[in-house]
Parts: structure tokens; sequence; C-alpha cells
């Protein structure tokens, strides 16, 4: 079958220029991809599963991509991989409520010589970070880390963009609460 | 612009996502109002906090090979998937839609030929291929029904009766044997005037007489009937009207 072997290798050729324009597109934002993975799951062993099986969904869809945001389009791949590897792997904490009650501190406690962000060293943010719950922490990272606009956070979070502005107005407010009292806590021992 | 409004607004601010008058509005606030100041100084504490603190998550080395392994891997399998799915595709239609056309014809009864439909398509085929091969149209000749009647013998479990009507107008030619209707039967040939007759004659199931069955197939006219514990089936270009009369004379005959 002559026709059989040419169309097996032109089926060869194009899956080859299919994968070398995803490498080309994709693969430069291994790290973003990774950097998420790893504070929405919080496990280095986790976020390289879920990084990887990011990287084979991505690849099927890639037809869908019509080279538009390659970051934000693999991030939000990368999102959608890790809630579905999660609801999969882990216990009902995603759906942990947004609960804004829960240990408020008045704005006026909030100045800048009580946030004594000074004393907050890397190790104690990292920490206040991964105590936000997901859906906090997914804008936040997007936001300082990634420093994403609030329609690429849009994008990949799959929110409306108020949705995003007030979202990552009550991540940080929470951010600064849990700070606020780990400092104090340290003060305190 | 109000305190809630501004603190409100203050993100967005932090975050360059405000548009240039409201940006404007912020500003002239927080330089009348040391609370909203002072809020938007924590926020760019915070921010730069957050920036400086190393928080970023590089991936780890050897996972960018991983990856690439696995996509090519995966790239393999989709040229088999796809090779498989688009060259084999109207192949699996072609048979699950002949697989569906069977199902149907076998389930419902008034697409399916019934047993004497088949027959007759059967002995239709039998006749003309007994007229195409000049050879095979006996095998026994003789216009002698005492020759014609002992040659069966051994031949097939059944005395077939055989006669000879050349007075009428209807000679016989000779016999021969044949299989159909999944059993060894004896036919006869017959003529009138240019046009051949096949007789074809095999017992009857007890309890299964039919009475006369005229049909025309393919330009041939088709009479079958039940007597004496055999089946028969006359089939010929002959018009309808005379093969009649040539059933006529077998069953008188019996």
């Amino acid at each position: 079958m002559v026709d059989g072997v040419e169309y097996k290798q032109e089926e060869r050729l194009q899956q080859q220029n299919k994968l070398a324009s995803f490498e080309t597109a994709v693969l430069p934002h291994l790290d973003a991809a990774y950097n998420l993975a790893r504070w929405l799951t919080r496990n280095d062993a986790d976020a390289e599963d879920v990084v990887q099986e990011a990287y084979l969904r991505a690849f099927r869809f890639f037809g869908g991509f019509h080279g538009e945001d390659g970051r934000a389009w693999l991030l939000g791949i990368v999102r959608n991989t890790t809630y579905t590897w999660m609801q999969h792997n882990r216990s009902p904490q995603l759906n942990m409520q947004l609960d804004d009650e829960l240990h408020e501190v008045k704005s006026n406690d909030l100045n800048p010589e009580a946030l004594l962000l000074q004393k907050a060293d890397a190790k104690m943010l990292r920490q206040a970070v991964e105590e936000l719950p997901l859906e906090f922490r997914e804008v936040l990272v997007l936001r300082e880390l990634d420093e994403m606009s609030y329609k690429q956070i849009a994008a990949v979070a799959d929110l409306p963009l108020g949705t995003v502005m007030s979202r990552l107005a009550r991540a940080r407010k929470r951010l600064q609460q849990i700070l606020v009292s780990h400092t104090q806590t340290e003060v305190l021992s | 612009m109000s305190c809630q409004t501004t603190q409100e607004l203050i993100h967005a601010y932090v975050d360059g996502e405000l548009d240039l008058a409201r940006s404007l509005e912020v500003e002239q606030h927080m330089e009348q109002c040391e609370v909203c100041a002072i809020a938007y100084r924590n926020q760019i504490a915070l921010r730069s906090a957050l920036k400086d603190s190393s928080l970023y998550h590089s991936a780890p080395a050897g996972l960018q090979k991983r990856i690439r392994s696995s996509l090519r891997r995966e790239a393999k399998s989709e040229v088999g998937r796809r090779l498989f799915g688009w060259r084999w595709l109207p192949v699996g239609a072609l048979a699950l839609v002949l697989l569906m056309a069977l199902v149907v014809w076998r389930a419902v009864p008034g697409l399916r030929p019934s047993g004497d439909e088949l027959l007759a398509q059967e002995i239709v085929s039998n006749h003309v291929r007994s007229l195409q091969l000049e050879g095979h149209r006996t095998d026994v000749i003789s216009s002698d029904q005492h020759t014609v009647k002992p040659w069966f013998d051994g031949k097939l479990d059944f005395a077939p009766p055989v006669k000879d009507f050349s007075s009428q107008g209807f000679p016989l030619l000779g016999g021969r044997l044949e299989y159909l209707n999944n059993r060894a039967v004896a036919a006869l040939i017959y003529q009138r005037q240019k046009h051949f007759i096949n007789l074809y004659i095999w017992p009857a199931e007890p309890g299964n007489a039919t009475g006369e069955v005229a049909t025309k197939r393919q330009g041939y006219n088709l009479l079958s009937w039940t007597n004496s514990g055999m089946n028969f089936w006359a089939v010929s270009d002959l018009n309808a009207i005379e093969l009649q009369e040539f059933a006529r004379l077998v069953q008188q005959a019996q």
C-alpha cells in the first residue's frame, strides 16, 4: 500500500511540525506552569505530576490554540488540571468557604508599623501565602509572581474581570491578617 | 472621592489597572487622607515583600526533559490513533451500516424474503443456468419416460413421477440431478415449441401441502404446487397460460 505509506509519512511530518511549534510556543512557560501548580498543590512531587499532565493535555488541545497569549493559555490548562487532580487525590479542602468574617481584623489595625514587614521574612511570607484559601492564592500568585494583568488572570482562572479585582483585594487583606497574626505570635513567643 | 471608594479602588490603582481619570482621583484623595495613604503604602510594601522573597518556584531540573519525552510519545501515539481513525473510519462505518441493515432485514418480517421467495429465486437461477450450458441441460437425454425414471434410481432418495406429454405438445427432453432447497432434487426438462420448461420435484414435508402458486420473476413464469407428497416447481419463459396448461397435465398424470 504505497499511498498508505505516504499517508503515514505525511501524518508523521504533520505531527513533527505540531510538536515543534508546540515546544516553541508553550515550553518556554514551564516555570510559570510549575510555579502555579506548586503554589496550588503546595507540594513538589504533586506539582511535577500536574505539570506533566497539563502539558500532555495542552498538546492535545493545541489545535485550539491560535497563537494568542501562550502563557495564559497554558496556565488555564494547568489550573484546570490541578483542580481535577485535587478532586481525585485530596480531601474536600477545595470546597473551603471564602469566609471573610473569619479572623476579621479591623482595617485601622493595618498600618505599616503594625504590619512589621521588615520582620516578615521570606519563610513567614511563603507560609502566609500557603495558608491562603485556594481561590485567593491563585489570583495572588498570578498577579504578584507572574505579574499578570486582570484580563489575563480572568482568562486563566475563568472569572469575570470584576471578580478578579475584588478577589485580589480580599486575598491581600487576608494575607495581611495572616502576617499580622504571625508576627504578633512571634513577638509574643 | 470617599475613603470607601478609594479603598476599593486602591488595589486596581496599585496594579495599574485603573484608568487615568480614576487614578488621578485616587491620588488626590490620598494627598488629603492619611488613612488611605497608609493603606496604599501597605499594599506597596506587601507587594515588594512578595517580590523580594523569591517566592517564585522555578521548575526543577529535569522536568523539561521529562515533558519533552512524554510529548514525543504522545505525538507518536497520536499518529497511530489518527491513522487508525481516519484510514479505517469509512470501512468501519460501512461495516456498521451493513450490520445494521442485516439486523433490520432479519428483524422485520416484511423485508425478509420468505422461504418460498428465496426458493423461487434459486429456481430461476437454476433454470437460467441450465439453459446457458448446453451440456448441463440434461444428464439423461431421452423422451422416453421409462428411460428417464429409472435413471434417477439410486441417485435420489425418492422416485420422482416422470411422464412424457409429447402428444399434448410438451415433449420430455430428459432429466438431471439438481441441488435445491438444501437437498438433491429431480429436474425434468420439457419443451413447448421453442421454450424449455424445467420441472423440479422433491418430497414435500408431511402436512405442508400448498395450493398452486403462480409467480413471475425476471420475466420467467413460475408455478408451484404440492401433489401426492411431492413439491413441484415449474419454471419457463413460456406464457403463464400455457405453463398452467402444462401443470394441469402433470397434476392429472399423478
